[in-house]
This record gives structure tokens, C-alpha cells and sequence, in this order.
């Protein structure tokens, strides 16, 4: 046997397997979780967007009217329905495993799963309505 | 002639193989017993208790990660060859046994044992456990060290050093049994890049898991523990503790 306890016996010749750089095409699930990773640089992109957008209401109406033309532009349309899109699926795929992290117990019965992820829906849809209503109200 | 099914072993013969290689056989239902017993003796692969308990049989069935003893032929389609290849991501010894020494040593890290400083580890003392306390842990007892979710997942392929689902979830049934005082040691262990960390919450762990133990949810909450545990230390003044 050799130096540490859990090492592999001395002597043996070992087969490492390599690691397909296309591991992730191998299995549907392994693909749609790193679709859904890549999906969170959209998620990243649209908050740095609303970032932006904050200062430049800061600075002043100039600023912001050539932010908000810029915003209109074909180009950022296109990366908005993409990012929506992007975002619409990273939720969809999210929100089912979020019970999977929280426990919340009511006395001693454990909460259900699709409760807990059906109150994210309900949130998600809650908060929709209200900036929709901010939006078209005027 | 009896029905017949084909199959696909891989081979590696350390002694002559540089890498794995793919056999087949034309074998009755009774598939690798029956290979190692009437065609070919060489055939090297690891089982014991045959129902399921001791873990040992864990191998690629067409790219999934199967106790092989809890599958039943009945549910492969007759007409296909079955390819059994060693659990992925693991080296190979020999055919389909893989070296574990990586496993047990993630597993020994986690401490995986009652941790107490009040007794001493010769007493014969109880600690009594109501069942609620009991319920709380006994899902992540039931891991019966079969590396499957392992083989299920890719970061084990990416970063060798994760210490993985079992060992993770593991650490958690110590974390949540009422007689044990050790989490804040295990917590040095696996609040890091290679512990929890690495977990980028694939979940196809719990999916293979052929006793519903459920090693993702396990890692998710170990995760929320941590991040409390921090905003805390960052915002009470008295800390965590
Ligand atoms: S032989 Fe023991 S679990 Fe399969």
C-alpha cells in the first residue's frame, strides 16, 4: 500500500478517463442547465441596462432622452426581445428547483414543494401586473 | 435457443490496454454473472449483496449511472445491446472497477461521525432522539456510498476536487442529528471553492439516487446555512455564533 490512507495501491496502472470538451451535449439535462447558466449573462446584462438607465435620469433630461433613443433603436430592441426571452426561460427553469432550498415548516409539517415554487410564480406574475399597471397607466 | 441479449462490456486490461475497449457478448438474462461465469472468467467488475444495500455495483447502463443489481433487464429493449461501462469520471482499475481512494478520502474530510468534546469516545453514554429528531437527518442516512451521483455529475469530471454529493449530503445528516456538535468543523471543510461552492446545482445527483436521498436538495440548504451564517457574521454584532 502506498503513503496515505485513501490513496490507490501502489503499482496499479490506472485508466483516467478524458473529459469530451462536448460533455455537455452528452445528456439533455446536462445541456438545459448550461443553457440556463448561459442564460444568467442575459439576466446580468439587463440589470447593468437598468443600472444605466438609473443614471442617466440622474444626469438630466438631455442624457436620458439620448439613452432612451438608444434604448429604441432596432438593435437594442433585438437584444431586449433576445435578453426577455433569455430571462422568461432562466425563470421557467428556476423557479421549479427553489423548493429544493428552502425548508419551511408549518408546526410539523413540512411545506410542499409546489406550494413553495407556486408563491415564486404568484410573486413573478404579482409584480408583472404592478409594473405593467406603472407602464400603461400613462 | 433461449432468448439472447447482447452486451457491450468495456474492457481495460491494464497489463495490455492503454485504454478501454468494447466487447460484446450474446448472453441469456442472466447478463454479466453470466458472462463472468460461462463465457469469459477475466471479466472483472465489483457486486456483494445483490439487493440493493451494499453499493458495490454501480456502472454505466448505457450511459447512466445504474446499480446494476436494482435494474432489471426488462427494462432494456431486447433488440439493442446494453453497453456497461465503468462509472464515469473515475479512474479505471480494471473492466468495471473504478479506484474509489478519491471518494473515501472526501468522504473521511467531511467527518462523517458524531463529533462531541463532552465525552469521551470509550463512554458508554445515550443520547436520546425523539423521532422528530430522528426524521430530521434520517433521509441522508440512508446513502449507502454508491457513487453513483458521482457519476452523475459532470463537476466531479471538471474539478476533481469537489468533494461531491454524498460526501456533502453526508456531512449534512451529521450537521442535523440532535447528538452531534461538529458542524462548525465541517463548515471549515466544505465552505469553499471545492466544497459547497462547487455545486453549480446540475441536480442530476438526486436524480440517480437509488435511495431518494436526495444529495442536491442537501447541498442547496447546506449553501443557505452558509450564506446566512455569513450575513449574520456581517451584520449582527454579534455575530454567527
Ligand atoms: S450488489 Fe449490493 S448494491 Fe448491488
Amino acid at each position: 500500500m502506498s503513503g496515505g490512507a485513501h490513496e490507490p495501491a501502489a503499482g496499479l496502472k490506472l485508466y483516467h478517463p478524458p473529459m469530451s470538451l462536448w460533455w455537455w451535449l452528452e445528456r439533455r439535462a446536462y445541456f438545459k442547465i448550461v443553457v440556463r447558466e448561459l442564460t444568467s449573462l442575459f439576466v446580468g446584462a439587463f440589470a447593468v441596462v437598468t443600472l444605466l438607465q438609473i443614471r442617466a435620469v440622474g444626469d438630466g433630461p438631455e442624457p436620458y432622452a439620448a439613452f432612451a433613443a438608444m434604448l429604441g433603436s432596432p438593435a437594442f430592441i433585438t437584444f431586449s426581445v433576445v435578453a426577455f426571452l433569455a430571462v422568461l426561460f432562466h425563470a421557467l427553469t428556476w423557479f421549479p428547483l427553489v423548493p429544493t432550498t428552502i425548508v419551511l415548516r408549518v408546526g410539523e409539517q413540512r411545506v410542499p414543494g409546489n406550494i413553495i415554487a407556486g408563491a415564486h410564480f404568484a410573486g413573478w406574475l404579482i409584480v408583472s401586473v404592478v409594473v405593467a399597471y406603472i407602464l400603461l397607466r400613462g | 435457443m433461449a432468448e439472447t441479449l447482447r452486451l457491450e462490456v468495456s474492457r481495460y486490461r491494464p497489463e495490455e490496454d492503454s485504454e478501454p475497449t468494447l466487447q460484446s457478448y450474446d448472453v441469456l438474462l442472466d447478463a454479466l454473472n453470466h458472462v463472468k461465469n460461462e463465457i469469459d472468467g477475466s471479466l472483472t467488475f465489483r457486486w456483494s449483496c445483490r439487493m440493493g444495500v451494499c453499493g458495490s455495483c454501480g456502472m454505466m447502463a448505457n450511459g447512466e449511472p445504474k446499480l446494476t443489481c436494482a435494474v432489471p433487464l426488462t427494462d432494456y429493449d431486447p433488440a439493442q445491446p446494453i453497453r456497461i461501462e465503468p462509472l464515469q469520471f473515475f479512474p479505471v482499475v480494471r473492466d468495471l472497477v473504478i479506484d474509489m481512494s478519491s471518494f473515501l478520502e472526501k468522504l473521511s474530510n467531511v467527518k462523517p461521525w458524531i463529533i462531541r468534546d463532552d465525552v469521551e469516545a470509550t463512554e458508554a453514554v445515550e443520547f436520546k432522539q425523539t423521532p422528530a429528531e430522528l426524521d430530521a437527518y434520517k433521509q441522508f442516512s440512508m446513502c449507502i456510498n454508491c457513487m453513483l451521483c458521482y457519476s452523475a455529475c459532470p463537476v466531479i469530471g471538471l474539478e476533481p476536487e469537489f468533494s461531491g454529493p454524498a460526501a456533502i449530503a453526508l456531512a449534512q445528516r451529521y450537521n442535523l442529528d440532535s447528538r452531534d456538535k461538529g458542524k462548525e468543523e465541517r463548515m471549515d471543510v466544505l465552505d469553499a471553492h471545492e466544497g459547497l461552492w462547487g455545486c453549480t446545482y446540475f441536480g442530476e445527483c438526486t436524480k440517480v439516487c437509488p435511495k431518494n436521498v436526495d444529495p442536491a436538495g442537501a447541498i442547496q440548504l447546506y449553501k443557505m446555512a452558509s450564506a446566512t451564517d455569513y450575513l449574520k457574521s456581517l451584520l449582527l454584532p454579534w455575530g454567527s455564533k
